[in-house]
């Protein structure tokens, strides 16, 4: 007997291992070692110190560019065609046609929108004195090169000086000493927006100029030690990646395949998740790791006072509860990100469209449904928030918020919404009806940085599971170990227990009729 | 009262095999389906995957052994003695009336296990293969590449392939309760793991090498 059974379940086994073997995709490993290589730092071929031009006190931080230009005499001519530069693009959104779309005039649910903010906002610009509308984009003089290309970290942008740098700065000193941008150059703008650190994004935030891979993976310098460039690869100042809260075009994104591949697991069935699921979805679990970003802004509070002056709280991570001239905050470290079905495209509000304050105002729509082969899941973080709107003409409002001094109109100095919508709406050429009420809205953010270690990925009874799935708001698709047929359920639930039923009660009635007879 | 060798050893290694991977195949599928926590979902999917193949080249091995040797035929359904069988189980057997069928080396099946026997085997069994491999092998539509076996909705097969599962433990709680219903209580169970059971009607020893005449007679007997 044994003769057979043996080679039968070795035939069976080899057969197992085959198909094991053919069904596992080889993939080279890639040691952190060799990234390291790939990655490192080169010395820069050109030692900027060196040259006379550089060598000489400048007066104004035109000047310096002009040096720049001096050499690099075509540069400046890449960097007035970015959305770095112009502040916006020209996009195709979906139902609205070619629209040119940025910060420029883009409203947001932090502080707004920039317009008749400028002397504030730009400062982080890559240019000098965009202060108000007539700010010209077409002087090469005005570009700042020094905002990305300091390398001595002593650059640094004056506070509500429309972009000019801060009277501090030795600009020779810089000038000699710039180069590839580094985190920090990056970070001193995008780690800030929204007017504090992480408040925007949730996932940009200044712990990453020296971080831990446990808080990014790859920006950690004890993991990859990338800089923000190695993945954002900028051709002609032309840079890879951008955020669906200013654009709406599945283009030029900067993307975790671009180095990983779109199946980089040894398991195929993971691999198979890359079609519906992006790489961020289980390699982001949290965010705000380090310091807490803000998911929640109520501008119907702002304006108290103290004895006639603002004031703020604070929480006792010493973030800001409350501020007179912003409103109350809620924030959140570690935060689960929600999620959603994204394509790539995304529409917006755009300054002007008539809205309904029912249900909250969506700041920007991110495009997809599992039904669109184009989409996947995706992280996000949702900032909701409580602002301005015009209950008459149907408009959310761009306030003036910022002034220099009181009486200008500014929220921040006068604390009057009726005068300081007055003075935005004038501004971007929109009517005000004089009423101002407060509207719930919403802008998602996709979070795409602080990737945890292998160890921390999100694993598959996060999702696959019927309590606190990750996906649970995500209804319109099957996957299993979360959905159940209540109607199968039932018909399962009512076979066994009828078979179960049955046999047992055969099994009495036998076991009595044996003791009668 | 001859001892006969009813399952041969293939039947037996073919059944035995079955039983252990049916088992495992529900532990593990009804931890992906979310009633219970063994393995954890990700090995739980991973044996599911690894048992679901070795039960495919298990499937092709039975198929070749029930018509190479003819066996397929013990399935044929017959309404002769159906009624007979039927009453058996709902009163004879309290009364202890013999089996309305004996059991011989060539029927091995009574007219009740031909009918839920050849169920499974054309309904349940294909049911479960076929959804199995679709929830394998399926791929979402993707607007890159002309892909095969787009499905728009797992849901679908998801559902069929639940709804197999429970048929098939309903199917095993009543086979294992059956078991008992023997000449005596274990004798089912002996014959399944020895290969010989006692049968009243036969008249001789079937030895090994008389299998082939047996396959033959079987045939015969059924045309």
């Amino acid at each position: 007997m044994k003769r057979f059974i043996i080679p039968l379940l070795a035939m069976a086994i080899i057969a197992l291992f085959f198909i094991a073997t053919i069904t596992k995709k080889e993939v080279e490993p890639t040691p952190l070692a060799e990234l390291k290589t790939q990655f490192k730092k080169e010395k820069p071929s050109v030692d900027h110190s060196k040259f006379s031009q550089l060598r000489k006190k400048f007066v104004k931080p035109q000047d310096v560019t002009a040096a720049c230009i001096d050499c690099h005499n075509e540069r400046h001519t890449e960097v007035m065609k970015s959305s770095h530069w112009n502040w916006e693009r020209e996009e195709y959104i979906e139902g609205r046609g070619i629209r040119y779309v940025g910060k420029k005039n883009i409203l947001n649910n932090f502080c707004i929108g920039i317009n008749t903010n400028e002397q504030s906002c730009n400062k982080c610009h890559i240019g000098y004195g965009w202060g108000d509308k007539d700010f010209d984009f077409t002087n090469a003089n005005n570009v700042d090169c020094l905002a990305c290309h300091d390398n001595s970290d002593t650059y640094v942008k004056k506070s509500s000086g429309a972009g000019m740098p801060d009277l501090s700065v030795d600009l020779a000193f810089v000038a000699q000493r710039v180069g590839r941008p580094t985190k920090s150059n990056c970070g001193t703008c995008h780690f800030f927006g929204g007017g504090g650190n992480n408040v925007k994004h949730g996932d940009l935030e200044k712990a990453l100029f020296d971080t831990h891979r446990d808080v990014d993976v790859h920006m950690g310098t004890d993991g990859g030690n990338l800089d923000c460039v190695d993945c954002h690869k900028t051709e002609k100042h032309q840079m890879l990646g951008k955020v669906y809260s200013l654009s709406s075009m599945n283009r030029n994104r900067s993307t975790c395949e671009q180095c990983h591949t779109e199946t980089p697991h040894t398991n195929s069935v993971i691999n198979e998740h890359t079609v519906k699921v992006a790489c961020q979805t289980c390699h982001i679990p949290e965010y705000a790791k380090v310091n807490s970003t803000k998911l929640a802004w109520d501008w119907s509070t702002a304006g108290k006072l103290k004895n006639g002056e603002p004031f703020e709280t604070f929480d006792s991570l010493g973030n800001i509860t409350y501020a007179s001239i912003k409103g109350t905050f809620t924030w959140g470290r570690n935060v689960q990100p929600e999620y959603i079905w994204f394509n790539g495209t995304a529409s917006h509000y755009l300054t002007g469209d008539s809205v309904s304050a029912d249900s909250p105002i969506q700041m920007n729509t991110l495009h997809g449904s599992y039904d669109d082969p184009d989409a996947k899941i995706i992280p996000v973080k949702v900032h909701r928030a409580i602002q301005p709107y015009d209950p008459i003409n149907k408009f959310v409002v761009q306030p003036k918020t910022y002034a220099n001094k009181v009486g200008e109109g500014g929220f921040w100095k006068d604390f009057d919404w009726n005068s300081s919508i007055q003075h935005g709406m004038d501004y971007v050429g929109l009517p005000y009806s004089g009423k101002y009420a407060f509207a719930k809205t919403e802008m998602y953010w996709p979070i795409n940085h602080m990737v945890s270690p292998k160890a921390k990925t999100v694993q598959c009874n996060e999702c696959h599971t019927q309590t606190n799935s990750r996906i649970a708001n995500l209804k319109d698709f099957y996957i299993p170990g979360r959905d159940q047929n209540a109607a199968i359920e039932m018909f399962g639930f009512g076979t066994i227990m009828l078979s179960l039923f049955g046999v047992t009660i055969h099994a009495v009635v036998r076991i009595i009729s044996k003791k009668k007879n | 009262m001859k001892k006969i060798l009813v399952y041969s050893r293939f039947n037996r290694f073919w059944h035995w095999m079955q039983s252990m991977l049916i088992f495992f195949l529900a532990l593990t599928g009804f931890e992906i389906h979310g009633s219970l926590n063994f393995f954890g979902f990700e090995q739980a999917v991973t044996f599911h995957n690894t048992a679901a193949i070795m039960f495919l080249i298990l499937i092709g091995l039975a198929i070749f052994w029930h018509f190479t040797t003819g066996e397929w035929r013990q399935y044929l359904p017959t309404r002769k003695h159906l009624r007979a069988q039927v009453e058996y189980y709902i009163t004879g057997i309290f009364r202890n009336t013999p089996h309305p069928t004996k059991k011989t080396a060539l029927t091995k099946l009574n007219p009740l296990q031909r009918l839920v026997y050849l169920a499974l085997k054309i309904l349940v069994i294909p049911i479960m293969v076929f959804s199995g491999l679709l929830y394998m092998f399926y791929r979402y539509p993707q607007s890159s590449g002309i892909q095969s076996l787009n499905i728009e909705n797992l849901g679908t097969i998801a559902f069929l392939h639940t709804a197999g599962a429970f048929i098939l433990i309903s199917f095993i709680i009543t086979h294992v309760y059956l078991i008992t219903t023997g000449r005596t209580l274990t004798s089912n169970l002996k014959a399944m793991i020895t290969g010989y059971e006692v049968l009243e009607h036969e008249t001789t020893i079937i030895h090994h090498s008389e299998q082939k005449v047996i396959s033959e007679n079987v045939i015969e007997a059924t045309k």
